[in-house]
C-alpha cells in the first residue's frame, strides 16, 4: 500500500510494504543516499535519522510504523541549530576519515546536543556507542562533540 | 601528445626508491593537452612492486597533471581515497613544487575506460601497502618542479629575458627587475612548447610551506552534510537493486530454488540464480532482502562441508615440523644454540579476520550486448575491469569503471571478487542493477587476513642476550595468488615482512616460511597485511626473552639497538612519555612493542586493566614514530589514531571461525568492533625527520596487538600466545 511520510519538511509517497524499512525508503524509492546501510540490525548507527529530533535507526524502522512522525536526516540536520554546529565541529576537527558512518555519527551527536547541550563524557559514551566508526575517529568525535558543545552557550 | 620523453630527470633516485621499482627510464614527459593547456603525463610506482614485472621500456602514464588555459590544475591520481588522506597529501607534493595554493588544485579519480589503465599487467592500478606517499614523493615534487620550470621558461621567452630573472608564486610567473607577472593559464599552452628540462633543483625542506602543515582534508566537507557519492550511493537511471546468497560453504554449489514466496514479495523482479549463489533483483534493497528471505534454496555443499578451524590450525602446526625456504640467515643459528645458557620456546597462531568496512561489498553493473558499466569503489580499478572482462566475454576496452569514494578498504577493495559476482548477475538483469551484500553475506564471504602457525626459539647467553632466534612459520600467501611473479623461491616480500630484518641486534638468526595455503577459505591483504601477524609474533617474543632473562622490557629492547638509532630513539620517547616504570594499580599493566615495517620506526606503549572477569580496557596508548619527513602532520595523527583501533579491536575481538565450512560469525553481534565507550586515549609522538617519508596508514594496526598481549603478561602474568584475547583465561581466581 502507499504510505505518506514526512522528511525534512517534505512530504512524499511511498508505494511500499509497510514493513520496508526507511533506510531503503530513504535511499533506494526517494534516492537520499545521505542516510547509510552499514548492518541492517541497528549493530551500527550507520543509518541513524531523527524521528521527532529522537536519534532513530533507520535499517530496523518500517515505514508502516512511521505514521505522521517528522523524519529528519543528514541532508537537513545543518538545518538545525545543533546539526550546524556538530557539523562545524566535524570539520575543524578533521574528524572525518573514510566518512561512511558519519552520517550516523552526526546525528546521534546531533540529537545528543540538542537534548545535553552539555554532554559528559558519560552522556557521549551513552548516546554514541552505538555508532561504529571502522576507521576508529573515536578520539576526534568525542572532541568534536565537546568544541560543539562549547559553542552552545550556557545552560542545559 | 606526449613528446620529449625525459629520461634523466629522476636519476640518482633509484637508490632511494628501490622497493617501488620506478625505473629512471620515462617516468615523465610532457605535451598539449587537449583543449589547450600543458599536460604532464607521469608513470607512478604501484603497490607490491606491480612496476617491476612491467615492461621497464615501455612509458605507461598512470598520473596526470594538467594546467588548463583557465589556470585550473588537474591531477588525475591512481591511487584512491578511502580515508586515509591521500586526496589531500598528494597535492601537497605537487602545489609544494608547482608554487600554487593548495585549493588552486583539483584531483579526480582516474579516468574510466582509459586505454592507459586497460594495461595488461593487471593489478598496475591499486592502492594499498601504505604507499602512496612513499611511492610518490619523489615522482610528483619532481613533476611539480618541471611544470613550474616550463612555466618559468615560457614566460621568459615572452618578455624576452633571461628564466633565472624570474620566479614563481601562488600560479603566477613574476619578472622580479620589472614586476610585470602573467599567471599560469595564460603560459599553459606556450610551456607545453617548452623543451622539459633535462633536471630541476627541488625545494630545500626549509624552504617547504606546505609539506609538514596539517592542510585541511579536500575530501571532508561533502562527507558531513549527505553528499559525498560511495559505490554503494550511484543511482544510474532505470537501476534496479538486489541482494544475494551465496554458498555457506566456499566451494559449494546451488542444488534447489524454491522461489514461488519470493516473487509474490511487493517490488522483487527477477530471481537469478547462479552455480554457486541465487540473487534477488527488486525495487529497492527493502524488497530485495525480503525477497531473499522468502527463498527456499538447498544447497550442495562441496568438498569443504566438514572444514572446522582447528583442521585449518592442525594442518598449518603439522606444516612447521617440517623445514621450509629460508626467508633471512644470519650467522649460524644451531651453534649458537647449542651454546646457549637459556633457551625459550614457543608457538603462536593468528586468527582469520575479516574487513568488515563499514559500507558493504557493492557494485552496480550495466551490460549490454557491446559493452559493460560499472560503478564501484575499488583499490584496484584495472583488475576490476579485468574482472568484468573476463566474465562478460568483452574486450577490455568495452568495459568502463567509474571508481567512486571508498567506504573503508583495509584491503578488502584491492579484491575484485565483489565486481565478478555483480557482472554474473547484471548479464541476466535488463538495465543496470546495484547489487549490494548484506552484512551477513559482507562477513561470511570476505576474504580473509590468513591464519598462521608460528614456532620459535632462542637461546640466551649468561647475562640473558639473545644468541640464537630461530623462527618458522606457515600460512596463506596473499602475494602468490594476487600478484603471482613476486612469489619466488617460495616467498614474498609481504608475508615475511615483519619477521626478517629486525630491528634487533641478533647475531645468529634463521626465519623460515611454508606457503600452506587453507582449502575452503579465501585470504587476502587486511590492513598491516604481513606485519599484522609478524608484528605480533616476534614482539611477543622478544618479550618472553626478557622476561626469561628477568629484565625489563624496555630495556631489554633498547640493548639491542646499538645499531637502529632511529630505533632506538622511538622506542625511548614513548617510553619516557608513557611513564614506563611508574607504579600502577593491581591488575594493570604496561606493554611495549617495536617494529620497523612500511619504511616506518614505531614504538608504542599500551596500558590496560583487566577486570576481575577477565575483561581487558586499553586505558591508553603512547605512540612514538618516525616516519621520515611528514607530508601532513594531521593526516600523520589520524592514520595512528585509526590503526591502533583497528588492531585493539583484532586484539580485543576480531576471530573468524568455521564451522562445518561455514563462517560463524555474521554481524557486529558477534563479529564486535571496538566502540566510543572502548576507545583509549591515544598519545602520538612524532620524530622530527628528514628521511623519505615512511608509509602511515597501517604500521599502527601490527604494533598495538602485541603492546596490548604485553601489557595483559604486565597486569596479569599470563602470556596470550594467540589473539584475540581470552578473558575467560585472565579471569581473577575466587
Amino acid at each position: 500500500m502507499a504510505f505518506s511520510i514526512k522528511v525534512n519538511g517534505k512530504t512524499h509517497g511511498v508505494d511500499v510494504d509497510g514493513d520496508t524499512p526507511l533506510l531503503w525508503v530513504l535511499r533506494d524509492v526517494l534516492g537520499m543516499t545521505g542516510t547509510k546501510f552499514g548492518c541492517g540490525m541497528a549493530l551500527c548507527g550507520a543509518c541513524t535519522v531523527h524521528i521527532n529530533g529522537v536519534a532513530t535507526r533507520s535499517c530496523i524502522t518500517s515505514v508502516g510504523s512511521i505514521g505522521k512522525s517528522r523524519i529528519t536526516t543528514i541532508e537537513a540536520i545543518g538545518a538545525t541549530a545543533a546539526g550546524a554546529r556538530i557539523q562545524k565541529a566535524w570539520l575543524d576537527r578533521e574528524v572525518v576519515q573514510c566518512g561512511y558512518c558519519q552520517s550516523g555519527q552526526i546525528m546521534s551527536a546531533s540529537a545528543l546536543l540538542a537534548s545535553k547541550p552539555h554532554p559528559t563524557d558519560a552522556d557521549i559514551d551513552a548516546a554514541m556507542s552505538g555508532n561504529i566508526c571502522r576507521c576508529g575517529t573515536y578520539l576526534r568525535i568525542r572532541e568534536a562533540i565537546k568544541q560543539a558543545a562549547q559553542s552552545s552557550g550556557p545552560g542545559g | 601528445m606526449i613528446v620529449d620523453p625525459l629520461s634523466s630527470l629522476v636519476a640518482g633516485t633509484d637508490r632511494l626508491l628501490p622497493a617501488n621499482g620506478i625505473s629512471r627510464r620515462r617516468f615523465l614527459q610532457a605535451g598539449a593537452a587537449a583543449g589547450g593547456g600543458l599536460l604532464l603525463s607521469l608513470s607512478l610506482p604501484f603497490a607490491n612492486g606491480e612496476a617491476e614485472a612491467a615492461d621497464a621500456d615501455a612509458f605507461a602514464p598512470n598520473a596526470f597533471i594538467r594546467i588548463g588555459r583557465d589556470g585550473k590544475i588537474v591531477l588525475t591520481m591512481p591511487y584512491v581515497e578511502m580515508g586515509q588522506g591521500t586526496y589531500t597529501s598528494i597535492p601537497m607534493l605537487i602545489a609544494e613544487e608547482l608554487e600554487v595554493d593548495l585549493k588552486q588544485v583539483r584531483l579526480e579519480h582516474a579516468p574510466p575506460n582509459e586505454k592507459l589503465y586497460a594495461n595488461p599487467l593487471l593489478g598496475v592500478q591499486a592502492t594499498g601497502n601504505s604507499n602512496a606517499i612513499r611511492g610518490s614523493w619523489l615522482p610528483l615534487r619532481q613533476a611539480g618542479a618541471t611544470t613550474r620550470t616550463m612555466l618559468v621558461a615560457a614566460a621568459a621567452k615572452r618578455w624576452n629575458v633571461d628564466p633565472a630573472s624570474c620566479r614563481a608564486q601562488s600560479g603566477e610567473v613574476i619578472h622580479a627587475p620589472t614586476g610585470r607577472k602573467i599567471k599560469y593559464g595564460d603560459l599553459a599552452t606556450d610551456a607545453a612548447r617548452m623543451p622539459v628540462p633535462e633536471n630541476v633543483a627541488l625545494k630545500r625542506p626549509q624552504d617547504f610551506r606546505l609539506i609538514g602543515t596539517p592542510a585541511k582534508r579536500l575530501d571532508t566537507p561533502a562527507k558531513v552534510n549527505g553528499t559525498a557519492i560511495y559505490g554503494i550511493d550511484v543511482r544510474p537511471p532505470g537501476v534496479k537493486f538486489a541482494t544475494l546468497a551465496q554458498s555457506p560453504v566456499f566451494g559449494g554449489r546451488v542444488k534447489s530454488v524454491d522461489d514461488g514466496k519470493a516473487k509474490v514479495v511487493k517490488g522483487v523482479r527477477q530471481i537469478v540464480r547462479l552455480d554457486d549463489a541465487v540473487a534477488v533483483v527488486a525495487d529497492h534493497m527493502g524488497a530485495a532482502k525480503k525477497g531473499l528471505a522468502a527463498l527456499v534454496i538447498e544447497w550442495d555443499d562441496g568438498p569443504y562441508a566438514k572444514l572446522n578451524t582447528n583442521d585449518v590450525a592442525a594442518e598449518l602446526e603439522k606444516a612447521t615440523l617440517n623445514s621450509g625456504p629460508v626467508a633471512q640467515n644470519v650467522g649460524d643459528v644451531d651453534k649458537a644454540m647449542a651454546s646457549a645458557v637459556t633457551k625459550v620456546e614457543a608457538t603462536y597462531q593468528v586468527p582469520f579476520l575479516a574487513h568488515a568496512a563499514m559500507e558493504p561489498m557493492n557494485c552496480t553493473v550495466h551490460v549490454r550486448k557491446d559493452g559493460c558499466e560499472i560503478w564501484v569503489g575499488s583499490q584496484a580499478i584495472a583488475r576490476c575491469q579485468a574482472a568484468a572482462a573476463k566474465i562478460s566475454g568483452l574486450p577490455l576496452d568495452k568495459v568502463v569503471v567509474h571508481n567512486h569514494l571508498i567506504g573503508g578498504g583495509f584491503g578488502r577493495r584491492l579484491e575484485s571478487d565483489g565486481v565478478a559476482r555483480a557482472v554474473q548477475i547484471a548479464q541476466h538483469v535488463d538495465g543496470p542493477v546495484k547489487v549490494v551484500w548484506t552484512r551477513e553475506e559482507d562477513i561470511q564471504h570476505d576474504m580473509y587476513r590468513p591464519y598462521f602457525y608460528d614456532r620459535l626459539s632462542a637461546g640466551l647467553d649468561e647475562k640473558g642476550k639473545p644468541v640464537a632466534w630461530n623462527h618458522r612459520f606457515a600460512g596463506s600467501s596473499i602475494i602468490a595468488r594476487y600478484l603471482p611473479p613476486a612469489f619466488n623461491n617460495g616467498l614474498d616480500p609481504d608475508t615475511t615482512e615483519g619477521a626478517i630484518d629486525l630491528v634487533y641486534a641478533f647475531p645468529n638468526l634463521h626465519v623460515e616460511y611454508l606457503r600452506v595455503e587453507p582449502p575452503g577459505i579465501p585470504t587476502a591483504f587486511w590492513r598491516s597485511v604481513g606485519p599484522s601477524h609478524n608484528v605480533f609474533v616476534t614482539e611477543s617474543f622478544i618479550d618472553e626473552l626478557a622476561a626469561a632473562a628477568k629484565q625489563d622490557p624496555v630495556a631489554y629492547r633498547r640493548a639491542l639497538l646499538d645499531k637502529a638509532p632511529r630505533a632506538k630513539a622511538v622506542l625511548e620517547l614513548a617510553a619516557e612519555k608513557a611513564g614506563w616504570g611508574q607504579p600502577l594499580p593491581e591488575r594493570a599493566g604496561r606493554g611495549v612493542a617495536l617494529q620497523f615495517v612500511f619504511a616506518t620506526y614505531m614504538a608504542q606503549v599500551a596500558e590496560v586493566e583487566v577486570a576481575k572477569d577477565g575483561a581487558v580496557r586499553v586505558r591508553r596508548v603512547v605512540c612514538a614514530v618516525d616516519c621520515g619527513t611528514v607530508v601532513n602532520p594531521d593526516t600523520v595523527r589520524a592514520q595512528i589514531q585509526s590503526a591502533i583501533v583497528f588492531g585493539i579491536t583484532a586484539a580485543l575481538h576480531g576471530e573468524v571461525t568455521l564451522k562445518n565450512g561455514r563462517v560463524e560469525q555474521s554481524n557486529f553481534h558477534n563479529y564486535e568492533m571496538l566502540r566510543m565507550n572502548e576507545a583509549p586515549a591515544i598519545e602520538i609522538y612524532i620524530v622530527n625527520s628528514a628521511e623519505p617519508p615512511g608509509g602511515m596508514g597501517e604500521a599502527g594496526t601490527s604494533a598495538i596487538v602485541p603492546a596490548v598481549t604485553n601489557a595483559i603478561l604486565a597486569a596479569t602474568g599470563k602470556r596470550l600466545r594467540k589473539p584475540p584475547v581470552d578473558t575467560a583465561a585472565l579471569k581473577q581466581p575466587a
